[in-house]
């Protein structure tokens, strides 16, 4: 569906991207994750023919946004950041404004857009001004517009900012019943946002791609260790030269929590040190209260990918 | 076609739903009422509305872009250009519904001050040659003024800049038949050709020149062009 080519844009010196490469099939949702400033919202303006690349190329469908742009354009939905709105029209107006400017058929936007105003919950306020909706609400006039012309391909760029915590729930549910049939691109800053609802997930930092995988392979794959996290019942001074002299281990982090003592015990890539811990433990007559592995968070992985640190 | 319809529409309901198109409306009509009757005093008073004519032309060099200034410049500012320029839609479409717009609102007022000259029409015999071609004059003159207007509210995100702009660029052009007098040769004949009054006194003293025609249409083919122009420039490289 989507085919971008080192994209690559300036503002003025500053590259906001350099040599972004990637591709989106049909029917997948694709989320963009990245700090503030990373080039998301620069990428999505590009897709969605507002801004043109400095280098590269995009196609939609087999159309250039730039060479044709007509076409490619028809092909989307888009909800930028701001959810920029009229603010003097009524919802209702508004959307069969946007309707027509999308090139709907008048007899087609009427059905449309009452089907739209029931997916979006908008339906006591079809007639209110949208300079009076609360921002939850012009974000589903935003959505609904994006919608309404049945888009192959819905660009979203942070669909879930500044909204309440139970209308983040639902337009998350909102997103993933769309992204059954249509294309979906979204960005986000909040990663077990990203990690619920997309299929695939390209990290951006820097207006670079560090890292592109599915959320569940980019949690299993990248981190390159293992943990383990392990509650003892002995003298941590004792216990933790033992420990690091296990074979495997990596290094070892000791918390005391109201005399729980917990080691968080960093393994080398694919050892499974279970029973080398327990047996250890045991051994010097320790009590072993709890063991478990512990898988990296997206968020740690994110951080890994950005910040250049080892965790 | 059907999406500069749509463009239109929507903004000739916000001109009329709008305090700023009523305020400039207002204004226009008291200022133009008072030019009309300042006359009407002498002990011999002309049927005419020339003195109407002259004041109008110098009232749109004000509320043109007074009118304008809001219709790309408030886009840009909200960030509704960002959909209006990702939807499937021609920038000509969008110059063109919003020009006509503008048009509508701006033949509303002339229609307002047709009272004048039904006044005239019920209480004096006036001649009404002047009078059609003074119209007709008025139309292309307010016509030029609004596409003037629209350029700058297409190069700004600032509505008061937009309206500072046009209203410099409309005075620069109302005076540049001075240039006749003051710059000499063929400069001077050049720039004073490009005035936005030579051309419109033929009008409100009733002759319809075909060079005064073809000069305002150019005005408002050149600056609408401009104005495509300029929008397009958002998606060029």
């Amino acid at each position: 569906m989507i085919k971008a080519e080192s994209l690559t844009h300036y503002y003025g010196p500053y590259p906001a991207i350099q040599d972004v490469n990637f591709g989106v099939r049909r029917g997948e949702i694709l989320g963009f994750l990245g700090p503030n400033g990373a080039g998301k919202t620069t990428t999505m303006r590009i897709i969605t023919g507002f801004l043109p690349p400095t280098r590269g190329t995009v196609t939609l469908d087999g159309y250039d946004v730039v060479e044709q742009s007509l076409e490619a354009r028809r092909r989307v939905g888009y909800l930028p950041e701001t959810v920029p709105l009229y603010t003097d029209m009524s919802v209702n107006n508004y959307l069969k404004y946007m309707g027509t400017l999308r090139g709907m058929a008048p007899s087609a936007i009427k059905p449309r857009l009452s089907d739209v105003i029931d997916v979006c919950r908008l339906g006591d306020y079809r007639k209110t001004h949208i300079g009076k909706l609360s921002k939850g609400f012009r974000q589903r006039v935003g959505i609904a517009q994006a919608i309404l012309h049945q888009p192959q391909l819905l660009v979203l760029d942070e669909p879930t900012i500044g909204i309440d915590p139970i209308q983040v729930v639902e337009t998350r549910k909102l997103i993933q019943e769309l992204g059954r049939d249509q294309t979906v691109v979204l960005s986000s800053h909040i990663l077990p946002e990203v990690s619920m609802i997309c299929d695939r997930v390209l990290i951006i930092n820097e207006g670079h791609i560090v890292a592109e995988d599915t959320p569940k392979n980019l949690a299993d794959g990248l981190q390159g260790v293992e943990r383990l996290e392990v509650e003892i019942g002995g003298p941590a001074a004792e216990v933790l030269p033992v420990l690091k002299a296990i074979r495997g281990v990596h290094d070892v982090s000791h918390t005391n929590r109201d005399g729980r003592h917990t080691y968080m015990i960093q393994a080398d890539a694919g050892q499974d040190l279970r029973d080398a811990i327990s047996q250890v433990v045991i051994g010097n007559g320790w009590s072993l209260r709890g063991l478990q592995m512990v898988g990296m968070s997206l968020e740690e992985i994110f951080l890994r990918l950005t910040t250049h640190e080892e965790l | 076609m059907r999406t500069a319809q749509a463009v239109a529409w929507k903004e000739i309901q916000i001109y009329f739903s709008s305090p700023t198109a009523y305020i400039v409306g207002l204004i226009f009509l008291a200022l133009t009422g008072f030019f009309f009757t300042q006359d009407l005093g002498d002990p011999f008073p002309e049927a005419t509305l020339t003195p109407f004519f002259d004041g109008a032309i110098i009232v749109f060099i004000l509320l043109a872009p007074a009118l304008t200034m809001r219709l790309l410049a408030e886009e840009s500012k909200l960030g509704t250009i960002e959909l209006l320029l990702t939807s499937p839609v021609r920038d000509w479409e969008i110059i063109v519904g919003k020009y006509v717009a503008s048009i509508v609102f701006f033949l509303v007022l002339v229609g307002l001050s047709f009272l004048y000259a039904i006044l005239l029409f019920v209480y004096a015999s006036p001649d009404p040659g002047p009078i059609y071609a003074g119209y007709l004059g008025l139309i292309l003159y307010g016509s030029a003024a609004l596409a003037i207007g629209l350029l700058t509210s297409t190069m700004t995100n600032n509505q008061i800049v937009s309206a500072v702009v046009a209203m410099g660029i409309l005075l620069a052009l109302f005076f540049a038949d001075r240039a006749f007098g003051s710059i000499s040769g063929k400069a001077g004949e050049i720039v004073g050709e490009m005035g936005l009054r030579g051309h419109y006194d033929d009008f409100a003293r009733g002759v319809i020149d075909t060079t005064n025609i073809v000069y305002f249409v150019s005005v408002i083919a050149f600056f609408l062009f401009l104005s495509i122009r300029t929008l397009e420039s958002r998606r060029w490289r």
